[in-house]
């Protein structure tokens, strides 16, 4: 947390920064010269009609592309001015500093508490019983699940409703620290109360993390994100305040997607 | 768009709705409960066919599991032992204990004169007996001497009197027991001198010539030898090439033509893997013949196939979620796959490899070209010894003429079906410890 709160919520030095980001998988080119900057301690939403790009875009900012073998990734991407596709920046290392919430929450088959301390204890971060034990309670605490589970800590992360498993793998994610957290549409498989939660969350989380969230859905784009990034077929169409996007959008194709007139 | 479809159909169409009840419904319950009678009549064919099977085995195995002894009387006589009377272990060990026994048969039945006829008695018990009036002698020299009634196990002619697959109403020569014999043995019944008792033998001893010595320990011993050899080497080189295969080779002409080659492995006879293991593993390599090593090497050529394919399946069934939430969290590929992947495709893994293992411990042919056919009559110690595996003592028996070999035959078909039930049970008993859902 130190880490973050250091850099100022200001906007002058992006978090992360994107240039002329290109992705292809195979001979299919499915992002084009995409710049895009994510400033700290904003929520960045990336919002577009299906297909676009936007979760591409996102698996781009910690690597996640790389285990797919036919993707290519051009372009620059840098996390604090470092290009994380450097060869000698590790991408294990990176992810343990870009963390991230998937669209269907998958905790593993394994108990609460060890969902919450996998991460801590092959980072190194924590040793001792006590310090993980510390480390899971606020963890919990911060995504808002520790009252609901500290009881059953010990019982399997499955048995969970499915909101709950996603504040679960999002307290799993911050359990590691990181200082840019990527959500892909982690309330796509929710019910709106579940979802409504989530967001309250990623409001709050905002103050030490970085946060970058792909959503379909407009309202929420408005409701969480400070700024938004208007994909469409693999282009990076329009990004701005939130408000300014979603009132006032310079591009005419952002206009039409978000009075609904395609996606 | 729904006006269009409604305009573009003529009003006059007929509304068909299904009717309730009927002749359809009649039509679909018959039908469906004729599919549920076929299931239930192949559900009890195959349940005839194994209770038919594994009846006639147990029909024809479970007398072997007794055997017959008779009681005699017999002396330690001193004149055979020790005629000097200088209880010198060495003498009594050389002594001839053989003769002891005819001796001992002869003065039993008095009434026996006729040299074919003494031949005969001289069968009457199992020719091992004067060995185990050695060990008496040996364990207790004091013996020497003294007269006791002792219970002898009888030759295996006799047994199959005892256990009465002898038909008495034959003729003579039709039949393994002469008259004499019958009369002998009838003596010693009347006397209540016949007894069967748990044939322990059986278990404890290796094959032999004659039918009541043959056990079944060597094979287990060899059986449990080659396995243990195959276990080891194919279980962890194929979990190995599955984890590779499916978790870190790029995806590839080359990795397709492995797979390919992998899958085709699979299907090839077994006799081909023994004529590999005789031209690589005993010509090329001057390995031991008839050995639980060279064995156990041909067997786990045959399982890696099936071990490989069936941990590739494992853990491509375990979902790809797991995979991405491990990376995401700054895992690894290593540890993704040994904290995650592999514990969760485990229960798969093992049941492949006890389905490898149970594979290989039926297999005869590929044995057969190295070498494991051999009539061997000592327990082996290790895995250089010679040996035969279960299978293969299955077969040698079946191929003996002897009466009591057959239900020997039959015995050594129950310990191997308790070993296959033996592991299936220890898989069961894996899967439930490794088995976690998601
Ligand atoms: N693993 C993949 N292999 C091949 N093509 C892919 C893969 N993942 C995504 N794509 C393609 O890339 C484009 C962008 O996909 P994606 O980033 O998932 O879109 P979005 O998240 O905006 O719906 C789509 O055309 C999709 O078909
Ligand atoms: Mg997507």
């Amino acid at each position: 947390m130190s880490k973050t709160s250091g850099s100022s919520a200001s906007g002058t030095t992006p978090k992360m920064k994107g240039d002329k980001v290109k992705v292809f998988y195979g001979e299919k080119q499915a992002l084009q010269d995409v710049d895009l900057e994510i400033k700290p301690n904003e929520v960045t939403a990336l919002i577009g009609p299906s297909g676009c790009g936007k979760s591409t875009f996102l698996r781009c900012l910690n690597r996640m592309n790389d285990v797919i073998d036919i993707c290519r990734v051009e372009g620059k991407i840098t996390l604090d001015n470092e290009d994380i596709y450097s060869s000698d920046l590790d991408p294990v290392q990176l992810r343990a500093r870009v963390g991230m919430v998937f669209q269907k929450p998958n905790p593993f088959p394994k108990s609460i508490y060890d969902n919450i301390a996998y991460g801590p204890r092959i980072h190194g971060t924590a040793s001792s019983k006590a310090e993980i034990d510390e480390i899971v309670e606020t963890s919990l605490t911060k995504a808002g699940l520790w009252e609901e589970v500290k009881d059953r800590l010990m019982e399997p992360g499955t048995g969970l409703s499915g909101g709950q498993q996603q504040r679960l793998c999002i307290a799993r994610a911050i359990a590691v620290n990181p200082e840019v957290i990527l959500m892909d549409e982690p309330c796509s498989a929710l019910d709106p109360i579940a979802t409504a939660k989530i967001e309250e969350l990623i409001d709050e989380l905002r103050e030490n993390f970085t946060i970058v969230i792909v959503t379909h859905s407009m309202q929420q784009a408005a409701r969480v994100s400070q700024r938004t990034a208007f994909f469409h077929l693999g282009e990076l169409v329009e990004v701005g305040d939130t408000e300014q996007i979603f009132t006032n959008p310079t591009d005419s194709r952002t206009q039409g997607y978000i009075t609904g007139r395609f996606g | 768009m729904t006006d269009a479809i409604m305009n573009s159909k003529p009003d006059t169409a007929e509304i068909r709705r299904p009717s309730p009840g009927g002749e359809r419904l009649k039509k679909r319950y018959a039908a469906e409960r004729r599919f549920r009678l076929y299931g239930l009549c192949s559900i009890l064919a195959a349940g005839l066919m194994l209770v038919f099977l594994v009846g006639s085995i147990v029909g024809t195995g479970w007398s072997a599991f007794l055997q017959t002894y008779v009681k005699l009387s017999i002396t330690f006589d001193a004149e055979y032992l020790d005629p000097a009377g200088t209880g010198d272990p060495a003498q009594l060990q050389n002594a001839d204990y053989g003769g002891l026994m005819k001796k001992n048969l002869r003065d039993n039945f008095p009434e026996v004169t006729g040299r074919s006829d003494k031949r005969k008695l001289y069968n009457f018990v199992s020719p091992n007996a004067g060995y185990v009036l050695r060990d008496m002698v040996i364990a207790d020299p004091a013996l020497v001497g003294k007269t006791l009634d002792l219970w002898v196990k009888a030759s295996d002619d006799i047994d199959m009197l005892t256990k009465g697959y002898v038909d008495r109403t034959e003729a003579e020569d039709n039949r393994r027991v002469s008259n004499a014999e019958l009369a002998w043995y009838d003596k010693l019944d009347n006397a209540d001198r016949v007894e069967t008792r748990f044939n322990t033998d059986f278990f404890v001893n290796a094959d032999s010539r004659e039918p009541e010595e043959a056990g079944i320990l060597g094979a287990v011993t060899g059986s449990l030898l080659t396995l243990l050899i195959t276990l080891l080497l194919s279980f962890p080189v194929g979990v190995m090439a599955a984890i590779y295969l499916e978790e870190f080779a790029p995806k590839n002409r080359w990795t397709d033509l492995i797979e390919v080659n992998i899958n085709n492995l699979a299907a090839v006879p077994s006799i081909v893997f023994g004529l590999l293991g005789l031209a690589m593993f005993l010509n090329f390599f001057g390995f031991p013949r008839s050995a639980p090593l060279v064995g156990g090497m041909v067997l786990a050529l045959m399982t890696l196939p099936t071990i490989i394919i069936a941990a590739r399946s494992a853990l491509k069934a375990v979902p790809p979620s797991i995979r991405e939430a491990a990376l995401g969290l700054g895992a690894s590929p290593l540890q993704v796959v040994t904290h995650h992947v592999l514990p969760l495709a485990m229960p798969g893994i093992l049941t492949g490899t006890i389905i490898g293992m149970a594979q290989a411990l039926g297999e005869t042919a590929p044995l057969l070209m190295i070498g494991m056919i051999a009539f061997i009559v000592d327990i082996p110690g290790g895995f250089t010894d010679p040996a035969t595996v279960l299978p293969v003592q299955i077969y040698l028996w079946a191929d003996s003429p002897e009466r009591a070999f057959v239900e020997r035959t039959s015995a050594a078909i129950m310990v191997l079906l308790a070993f296959l039930i033996f592991m299936n049970f220890v898989a069961v008993l894996l899967r439930r410890k490794f088995e976690r859902r998601w």
